[in-house]
């Protein structure tokens, strides 16, 4: 039977994600070293873990207010204002979501009407543009780029911005490229936020992992900034908790109670484990100053000083990225495509990485390489991607 | 100590091979500062050694290896440390610790066959005057050993790619 008369044709047409092609081929190949992997290669710390399975033990087995727990809002309340400076009423002004992925979700349909324009950084995690299509909504790519450390800069959102703009993604620090914006460069764009008005929606989720001595600046920290920010954040990234899917959103209390609208008849309320984990990791992290995230945090940057220092070794033109886990090196030297640069590696090398395009066509000529991976795995992974360079 | 020093120890715990230039990458210091650093720390017996971590059970080497408890009964002026002292330089001996709680000493011992570590037990060990008692474990399989897990089992769940 043919289904496509019940398809929805704007949701039918929007591709696959680019990563999905490379997930297959790389899933049957055995012994392949795996650079591809966009979450942390830490497991979750066990007082986390404990935490939850104690839960469960207790019989902590129903729903949560829709809003999340109350003592798990307070603590991400308490977070953000002594880790961000940002305040956020846990009662009215916060979400918990299914990960961040939700709250991108839930914000995007709550801001969206048919035919408004969202803009959308690239190169950028690959969710975005499909979200913002599935919201009825119109992405429109703003080029970032190697020269400037792949920042927006506020000429080109200014360029981009139409009569139909309603909102902006802040990706920062950002997937792929681990790029991120400092106080100076969020100063420049709350200028432009500030003369039109457009909502942001600020993806904080790598916010703990920058480097290079510098601290993550939340948007809305920003003198005005608060009222035309939702701030998104989450504990996969930075307490590794990607499979327990919980994250949030903070805003104004207008916005965020239409976002729990959404949420409440779509989901009703994040996993009651994820959640009581989540609180774990936030109260023990405040009283232990967060040395889980520290230690990783430092781990991930020798392992970022090594990949940076490989590609530029190999005669890659290499970007340093100051933030997530990701590095994103230029192959434009090879003349050969970002697909096919990876295609080749991977079938000729065994090490499989993810072609810059899927992540926004100007992420052309880049392969993005994610260093969550152990120092001997990644040091054999250079020395290959060295001996492949060399066969081209 | 200083923050390279332990960055150092955190990276050399993993992986003792690496060239000082990638460990000199790493950890933001020179090849210079990084070589110094760790020759300090070899003088200053913080590094002891440079050594793998091997699975015995898969080589052709026949071994056994036991965990034995010993009680003693500390010396005046010296406490644990001569009794320690004797007993850790047995050959056999591959490692001694001071424990608190039912017994004095943990002392694991390796050798080539079970009777030639009952031997070491019943002639070296036991015979020591200070030695009071002793309860002889042997190791059956070793499961994890410097943080090193032996089984060969998938440990990484992650999907290979993901966004």
């Amino acid at each position: 039977m043919k289904y496509d008369r019940y398809l929805n044709p704007d949701i039918a047409a929007v591709p696959p994600s680019g990563i999905r092609r490379f997930f297959d081929l790389a899933s049957t190949m055995k012994d392949a070293i795996s650079l591809g992997v966009g979450e942390p290669d830490f497991i979750t710390p066990y007082h986390i873990r404990n935490a939850a399975i104690n839960s469960i033990v207790d019989g902590e087995t129903q729903y949560t207010p829709n809003r999340g727990l109350l003592s798990l809002r307070k603590e991400i309340s308490w977070y953000l204002e002594h880790r961000y400076q940002t305040c956020y009423n846990p009662e009215t002004e916060i979400l918990v979501t299914v990960g961040a992925s939700e709250s991108i979700d839930v914000a995007l349909r709550a801001l969206v009407s048919p035919g408004d324009e969202v803009l959308v950084p690239e190169p950028s995690y690959v969710s975005y543009s499909p979200s913002v299509i599935f919201a009825g909504g119109k992405p429109v790519g703003v080029e970032t780029t190697q020269e400037t450390g792949f920042r927006l800069t506020p000429d080109k959102v200014r360029a981009a911005i139409t009569p139909r703009t309603k909102a902006l993604i802040l990706p920062y620090p950002n997937n792929p490229t681990g790029g991120i914006m400092e106080k100076a460069d969020l100063e420049a764009l709350a200028q432009v936020v500030r003369e039109t008005g457009i909502i942001v929606i600020s993806d904080e989720i790598y916010s703990e992992l920058t480097y290079g001595g510098l601290q993550h600046v939340s948007f809305a920290s920003l003198p005005g900034m608060w009222d035309y920010t939702l701030t998104i954040n989450g504990f996969s990234k930075s307490f590794a908790m990607t499979g327990w899917r919980v994250g949030y959103i903070c805003g104004p209390a207008e916005i965020i109670s239409v976002l729990n609208k959404i949420h409440q008849y779509g989901i009703l309320c994040a996993p009651r484990q994820g959640q009581v984990a989540a609180l774990e990791a936030l109260r023990v992290g405040r009283e232990r100053n967060y040395e889980d995230v520290t230690h990783m945090r430092e781990s991930y940057d020798r392992r970022r000083r090594l990949m940076v220092d490989g590609f530029r070794s190999m005669g890659l033109e290499c970007f340093e990225p100051l933030g997530a886990f990701y590095v994103f090196p230029s192959i434009k030297k090879t003349g050969m495509t970002s697909e096919g640069f990876c295609e080749g590696l991977l079938n000729a090398k065994k090490v499989a990485c993810v072609p810059g395009t899927a992540f926004g066509p100007c992420g052309e000529g880049h392969i993005r390489c994610s260093y969550a991976t152990a120092i001997d795995k990644l040091n054999i992974a250079l020395d290959k991607m060295a001996d492949y360079l060399a066969t081209l | 100590m200083t923050k390279l020093d332990m960055d150092l120890l955190e990276i050399l715990r993993e992986d003792c091979r690496l060239p000082l230039e990638k460990l000199a990458v790493m950890t933001g210091a020179t090849v210079t500062e990084v070589a110094e650093a760790i020759d300090n720390m070899e003088k200053e017996r913080i590094i002891l050694r440079y050594s793998p971590t091997i699975n015995w059970d898969l080589t052709d080497r026949e071994r056994v290896e036991a965990m034995i408890e010993v009680r003693v009964t500390p010396q005046r002026d010296m406490g644990f440390d001569a009794v320690a002292k004797r007993i850790y330089r047995f050959e056999e001996v591959k490692s001694v610790y001071l424990m608190s709680g039912a017994y004095d000493l943990l002392v694991l011992v390796e050798a080539r066959t079970l009777k030639e570590l009952a031997m070491f037990v019943s002639d070296k060990l036991s015979t020591l005057e200070m030695v009071t008692g002793t309860a002889t474990s042997f190791v059956l399989k070793r499961y994890k050993e410097e943080g090193v897990i032996f089984d060969t089992e998938k440990s990484d769940n992650r999907l290979v790619i993901s966004p």
